[in-house]
């Protein structure tokens, strides 16, 4: 923590009155509950005691009784801002599992929808901190973009927050033109009223004020602790899951990997700024190399067939109620993959005993591994920094908690 | 004992009753013009289901504040409780009485002047009314019983405090060259050519004004005292039904004050362009209300344009900008005037 920010240094006095503060878990600045106990001394924060689980709905357990198509509303409900990352990450996991290649047009379209809600769950995260240091404006104007995004999955699969989208192997439809139009009005409208949004807070001086030096986290620090995702690039260390273990042909994209330097809350705002410009720029590319073929692998145990087929033959029925039915059995294994969800590599460990579920199911969330560094980089901060460092790292609770 | 009853007390009396409907007609349509304002920059919509265009909106949110539950906490000091937002809406009502609203009106064979209290030191008045308005805040926010509301209430009193220091050194500057405390006289003082209102005189000091100001109205960016996202209600978190209707309500009122103020200083108050050339007295007394009302509401709207686009700052930057910034440039500014003044006396031009 560089020394300007530490407002309280070391040296206190023996006695003094320190104040208990209830920051949650029903307050306005926690996007969701969470608790923090603060002990503080005026509006400087001495020390801080997080509580998680206020929301813990027992995925990982719950998991282990489900047959895997069903796991996919869970994962919607960890980082509800890119719930379709969190789908596609988990679809890739069982592929993963079950040794089963699908063809390169799944994969670009499902970069298009990954890239989307990235763009989705960083316009969230950047607004919110000018909501909370006090620009409400600029938010609403995200919003609505955001919601154009939102239109777009609405195409895709019907469903718009929890997503819910393709399936293990593939999509269950190809995109209509009309989802390839709203992705094209989307790419021309976006960027200008984007940069209409910056240009209120990139250079605005009580913004940069009150972000610079504001909750800093050292690169040593945060991997110490396994940050990953745009709150470790923010502090200069380029890991990035797309590039270091590329997935769903991420290798096929030419892209940036934007680093900041100090790792504060301005770096992280301007690192989720420059992704959001990159993730631009991959879908571009992905629309203009889109290979043709199948919207689907060949993975009967799992990919639905067609209704004509079940209403037609019989191979095709009996497929259809083994899997509506969590019949289809499972190869013994353990496998982990790991996607670069919004905000940090979201992993999905999976272990498999060959029975109709997983064995276990851990998810890597990194929102949790966030909150534990939370209160070590609030120390000594102002009331204010410890609201906006809060926002700055994009911790969701529903992630945080699972 | 007959000579209290004189026609000027009856004037007075309809003055005064008079003010007190239309200060309280524009802070509650100053309500409805902030979300309307706020929907136009959101691009949004905005109240428009009570009444056409929802004209009607601010009466059915007072409908609403008086039918609410009154919830007050078990642990709180109820006497202080009640007196905290009482404080803050009398001070702020009682501010508007020095302001002069318009040339004197020559009706029914007498003059009417359009200013309750004409007092030599009026805005001396000014300040210390809305000084008194601190201790509503402090008062209410002690009393809930509430650490947020205790934090939002230190906030404010050391804001308004230190903001009022360096608010009062820049009208010293003008008092310098107006020689007079007197609302009245320093509106006067800026009659004639619109290159006589003080904004050319004072630059400086209108700005350092202007911000003083917001700091005074708790406005974005400086709302620390209630700022939502860290204290959740700040002062007035506690409170509800009518009381928390008097807290929001007596900050629109400061903030029509305090336009009305700026307008007075800085704006040539009632003055307008070419004011000679209206020779009907009713018509120019019209006119005068007119056009200090239209400096009001364009006031009025610049702080709503400036809280719906700006970031509030962090408690400790804002009073780095009071003491070390403003304060130093207020002092400036009075011996840059004061320099001006020399010279001007000592070239006698």
């Amino acid at each position: 923590m560089s020394e300007k920010n530490l407002i309280h240094n070391q040296s206190l006095p023996e006695i003094q009155d320190y104040n208990i503060l209830n920051l949650g878990p029903t307050h306005p600045a926690t996007h969701g509950i969470f608790q923090n106990v603060l002990k503080m001394d005026g509006e400087i924060i001495i020390e801080s005691e997080p509580t998680v689980g206020y929301i813990h709905r027992a995925f990982e357990k719950i998991a282990e009784h489900r047959p895997f198509y069903q796991v996919t509303p869970l994962t919607d409900r960890l980082n509800y801002c890119s719930s379709p990352i969190n789908n596609m990450g988990w679809h890739m996991t069982v592929e993963k599992l079950l040794q089963v290649e699908v063809p390169k047009r799944v994969d670009y379209l499902r970069v298009i929808i990954m890239e989307l809600a990235r763009i989705a769950d960083h316009l969230v995260c950047n607004s919110v901190i000018g909501v909370d240091t006090g620009a409400l404006t600029g938010f609403t104007y995200m919003f609505q973009e955001r919601e154009k995004i939102y239109e777009i999955y609405e195409e895709i699969c019907g469903a718009r927050l929890t997503t819910n989208i393709g399936r293990i192997g593939g999509f269950e439809r190809d995109f209509s033109p009309k989802v390839w139009a709203k992705i094209k009005s989307f790419l021309k409208e976006f960027p200008p009223k984007y940069a209409e949004f910056m240009s209120l807070l990139e250079r605005n001086r009580i913004f940069m004020d009150r972000t610079v030096n504001c909750g800093p986290i050292q690169a040593d620090l945060a991997l110490n602790y396994g940050f990953t995702g745009p709150n470790l690039r923010a502090a200069g260390v380029d890991y990035d899951v797309r590039v270091m273990n590329p997935y769903s042909s991420y290798q096929d994209f030419d892209f940036v990997i934007p680093i900041g330097t100090q790792g504060d809350t301005y770096d992280r705002f301007m690192v989720r700024h420059q992704e959001i410009l990159e993730s631009l720029k991959i879908i571009q590319q992905a629309i203009d190399g889109l290979p043709e073929g199948n919207y689907f692998g060949h993975v009967p145990e799992f990919y639905l067939p067609p209704k004509e087929d079940v209403y037609t033959k019989m191979e095709a029925l009996i497929w259809h109620f083994k899997i509506v039915m969590g019949e289809t059995d499972i190869p013994k294994g353990e496998v982990y993959h790991a996607v670069e969800g919004g905000n940090g590599e979201l992993g999905f460990y999976l272990v498999s005993d060959g029975g109709r579920a997983a064995y276990r199911l851990h998810f890597r969330r990194p929102c949790f591994i966030y909150y534990q560094a939370y209160p070590e980089m609030i120390k000594g901060t102002m009331l204010s920094d410890a609201i906006i460092t809060m926002s700055s790292m994009n911790v969701i609770a529903g992630e945080l908690d699972a | 004992m007959l000579e209290l009853f004189t026609p000027e007390l009856l004037d007075k009396s309809i003055l005064i009753l008079v003010l007190f409907l239309v200060t309280l007609g524009i802070a509650a349509y100053s309500t409805y013009f902030e979300r309307k304002v706020a929907a136009f920059m959101q691009d949004r919509i905005g109240p428009d289901r009570a009444g056409p265009f929802g004209i009607l909106q601010p009466l059915a949110d007072g409908g609403k504040m008086f039918f609410k539950e009154e919830i007050m906490p078990n642990a709180s000091d109820k006497l202080l409780f009640i007196l905290g937002p009482s404080i803050f809406m009398v001070t702020s009502l009682m501010t508007g009485v020095v302001i002069p609203w318009g040339k004197d009106l020559e009706m029914f064979g007498r003059t009417i002047t359009l200013q309750i209290a004409d007092i030599n030191i009026g805005i001396l008045y000014v300040f210390g009314v809305v000084s008194l308005g601190v201790y509503g805040i402090m008062i209410g926010g002690w009393a809930s019983n509430n650490k947020y509301a205790l934090l939002g209430a230190v906030r404010a009193s050391s804001q308004m405090i230190s903001y009022e220091l360096a608010m009062g050194l820049s009208v010293v500057a003008i008092l310098m060259f107006t020689g007079s405390l007197s609302m009245k006289d320093i509106v006067e003082s800026q009659s004639g050519s619109i290159l006589n209102w003080n904004i050319f005189a004072q630059p400086l000091g209108f700005l350092i004004f202007l911000i003083c100001a917001f700091a005074e109205c708790n406005r974005t960016p400086f709302d620390l005292p209630e700022c939502e996202s860290e204290l959740v209600g700040g002062y007035h978190t506690e409170y509800s039904s009518m009381k928390l209707g008097l807290f929001l309500f007596a900050e629109y009122i400061n903030m029509f004050i305090s336009s009305a103020v700026i307008s007075c200083l800085y704006f040539g108050g009632y003055n307008f362009p070419f004011m000679d050339m209206v020779s009907n007295p009713l018509l120019l007394t019209v006119l005068s209300v007119a056009s200090l009302f239209s400096k009001i509401f364009f006031f009025i709207f610049f702080f709503m344009w400036i809280r719906w686009t700006i970031p509030r700052f962090r408690y400790d930057q804002l009073m780095r900008l009071g003491w070390q910034v403003l304060l130093p440039l207020a002092i400036f500014n009075i011996l840059l005037t004061g320099g001006f003044m020399t010279l001007k006396d000592y070239l006698k031009f």
